[in-house]
């Protein structure tokens, strides 16, 4: 009897089981070159990368262990101390000011104001810009000999000075500005069609409550555009990891060390020192301190979602 | 019917490039003015004497662009013919790999070690008694350049010496001229750093610290007072803004900074802007105070190749490199200056034959350039740290030199 019923429920298993793997199968055939892509590339050269951290390579991987050296002379090195607080200050900065700037002008082109679409192209065309020419563009703005320093000098304030890129302390304000300029166009324009989906009754039943309407917006409107904010910080968090070329561009790490990335600290150690395994470890301190981030985080959204 | 005649030109270069005996391909970063006209005479020779044809594989960009493209390559298992590389420590691991063309028949049947001046230029090229490049030319690094103009302007005679240019520079202040100009990348504060301790310091402390890697040294009182220069020279350059060297040499050459402290590559931006040597702008090699100049410059690599023929084709090039019509026509075209102390340079300007003057003089003036002695990396390191200390006023020269101290400890 047990045999039987064993069979039986076996059988009614095999009988859903092997469909699975071979249901939508010309789906799973199109998404196996991804799937590699992802397993080779991101997990097997980053586990790659950690291992070779521990060696003493130079200009070849090769494997001769040197245990946590690399590392020790990393946490040693002065500009790859500069180039973290550099980063902590832009993350930081950025993250803020993007979201407010443009969620404030989102809110503001929501409010039907005349001429909306032609705002709205105004200031989402800096995205356009590759962060290259946009470097560019504010390195020459803020340039005190044909910039901002010498028009307000020509309109008669001869003694402005507005020099940040040529002053050590400043400088990495220069590099948020044009990160700034750069990608709040397009955060405003995620809020906006956020504020958009916001159903109509919302806002009339907030005047019928006379609620104000900046009161209306925190308490009401910006809890509802929860997934809307999501979406921006990942954006906004991806912009501030691919500031390299913007440093490149507009400073390239100067004036001394004082605008430095770690991003750059890597390129420099691989390439131009011929120092593979410093690299590396600087590499691998980067991914630890975005899984720092990205752990708790991780764990607070699921966490959340089950209980919900 | 617009096509055919094109069609036609494409058969005939690909009839033309079958009739030569074979092609090698030649990578280098040598792309402003002066320099492609330099690479022209080398490819007119190549083929001119071999039949061979030279395909040009230049790099847009610096060393630091070009060298990791190039150094992929070879590591990717597609090697090019020949390439341009600086010598040595930078192929140090790829000749250990077995990557790089033994041309030690080659050099031996031609008598490098008797032409080749200074000695020292093969040593570079030299790991275990074997030599794997030839070296094509002399870049120093150790020059002041002068705009007559601007001490004119100061009031001030023009110097002959780094004290006395420190001595002018409150004036050229105060006639509103930058006394320093010096452009803001890593490598240009390392090399002012190196030609003032080289100046200061003497030669024997710069050879303990480069060559012997000597840590007491470098914490010590002659280094001390190179670090203070420097320090001192750091007032000088402060409102120097600029990025590119060739930007801070065009200060100089509107006069409207009195000196740059920069390589032998410099004369080639005053030369295209039609000043003349002596009258317009001066030179003083090694500050004007030590006649010392290092030996750095650009050699060529030959990339092992399992094709017999190219290697044939590679170990040609290394021979018609040499030669003494190509070493003049070549570095009259680049002025840089030629490897063979043997040929004759006549036609060089002042500044280049003062140059000559100081190898022609022997071992006394001649040093092993920093790409010989130091790592890439620790290179490196000392270049991160100059261009901190050259930005950041409030940091103390014994600041530095303890940190430099440090570097060169590590050094290997």
């Amino acid at each position: 009897m047990t045999i039987v019923e064993s069979d039986g429920i076996d059988l009614a298993r095999a009988e859903r089981k092997p469909r699975r793997p071979f249901r939508n199968i010309s789906a799973k055939i199109a998404s196996l070159p991804m799937v590699l892509t992802a397993l080779v590339v991101f997990v097997g050269c980053t586990v790659w990368t950690v291992i070779y951290s521990f060696t003493d390579s130079k200009l070849l991987p090769r494997l001769s262990w040197e245990g946590l050296g690399q590392y020790e002379r990393l946490w040693g090195t002065r500009r790859w101390l500069v180039s973290l607080e550099n980063l902590a200050i832009y993350g930081i900065c950025s993250m803020v000011l993007i979201l407010l700037i443009g969620f404030t002008l989102a809110a503001l082109l929501d409010r039907k104001i005349r001429f909306e679409g032609a705002f709205r192209t105004v200031f989402l065309y800096p995205f356009a810009l590759s962060f290259i020419v946009t470097g560019l563009a504010w390195q020459w703005i803020l340039n005190p000999d044909f910039g901002i320093q010498a028009s307000i000098r020509a309109m008669g304030w001869e003694s402005f000075v507005f020099d940040p890129l040529n002053s050590p302390d400043l400088v990495i304000f220069g590099i948020l500005i044009a990160g700034i300029w750069q990608g709040s166009g397009l955060i405003m324009v995620i809020m906006l069609a956020g504020l958009r989906g916001i159903d109509e009754d919302i806002w009339k039943a907030a005047r019928v409550d006379g609620i104000g309407t900046v009161k209306t917006y925190v308490k009401v409107i910006i809890p509802m555009m929860r997934p809307v904010f999501v979406t921006a910080l990942v954006l906004i968090a991806a912009g501030i990891i691919k500031v390299y070329d913007l440093v490149v561009a507009q400073t390239a790490g100067g004036p001394g060390i004082s605008s430095q990335m770690p991003a750059l600290y890597v390129m420099d150690a691989m390439f131009k020192n011929q120092n593979l395994a410093q690299g590396f470890a600087a590499s691998t301190m980067m991914l630890v301190s975005v899984l720092i981030v990205l752990i708790p985080w991780a764990y607070l959204e699921f966490a959340g979602k089950k209980r919900g | 019917m617009k096509l055919t005649p094109s069609l036609l030109a494409l058969t005939a270069a690909l009839g033309a490039t079958a009739a030569t005996a074979g092609e090698l391909e030649v990578t280098h970063w040598w792309t402003s003015g002066g320099e492609a006209a330099a690479v022209k005479t080398l490819a007119e020779a190549y083929e001119a004497k071999t039949g061979n044809g030279w395909v040009d594989g230049a790099i847009a960009g610096s060393g630091g662009t070009a060298r990791p493209i190039i150094i992929s390559r070879i590591l990717g298992g597609d090697p090019m013919g020949a390439t341009q590389m600086t010598h040595g420590r930078q192929a140090e691991e790829l000749i250990e790999a077995g990557m790089m063309l033994d041309i030690t028949d080659v050099a031996e049947a031609n008598g490098w070690t008797d032409v080749i001046n200074p000695p020292a230029l093969l040593e570079g090229c030299t790991v275990d008694g074997r030599i794997y490049c030839a070296p094509l030319n002399i870049h120093s690094a150790q020059w002041l350049w002068l705009s007559h103009k601007a001490f004119e302007d100061a009031g001030v005679a023009v110097p002959t010496n780094w004290s006395e240019f420190v001595a002018a520079a409150p004036a050229l202040k105060e006639a509103g001229k930058q006394p320093l100009a010096l452009g803001q990348q890593p490598w240009q504060s390392n090399l002012a750093f190196g030609t003032i301790s080289l100046a200061v310091a003497g030669l024997d402390a710069w050879k303990a610290v480069n060559i012997d890697k000597n840590a007491e040294v470098a914490a010590g009182p002659d280094y001390a007072a190179a670090f203070e220069a420097v320090a001192n020279a750091r007032e000088m350059a402060a409102g120097s803004n600029v990025q590119d060297w060739n930007q801070a040499t065009n200060m100089v050459i509107t006069d409207a900074a009195g000196g740059q402290i920069m390589g032998d590559w410099a004369q080639g931006e005053f030369a295209m802007a039609g000043e003349v040597a002596g009258e317009d702008y001066s030179c003083l090699p090694g500050l004007g105070v030590n006649a010392v100049l290092d030996t750095g410059g650009d050699a060529i690599y030959f990339p092992v190749n399992d094709d017999p023929e190219v290697t044939a084709m590679q170990k040609e090039l290394a021979e018609v490199l040499l030669s003494p019509e190509v070493q003049v026509a070549f570095n009259l075209a680049k002025g840089s200056l030629p490897v063979r102390g043997d040929i004759d340079m006549s036609t060089a300007n002042a500044c280049m034959q003062k140059g000559l003057e100081i190898l022609a003089g022997g071992a006394d003036g001649i040093l092993p350039s920093g790409d010989m002695s130091l790592t890439a990396d620790t290179t490196g390191q000392v270049e991160d740290l100059m261009a901190e200390f050259w930005a950041d006023s409030s940091m103390s020269a014994a600041d530095a030199q303890a940190r430099f101290a440090e570097i060169i400890a590590d050094a290997d």
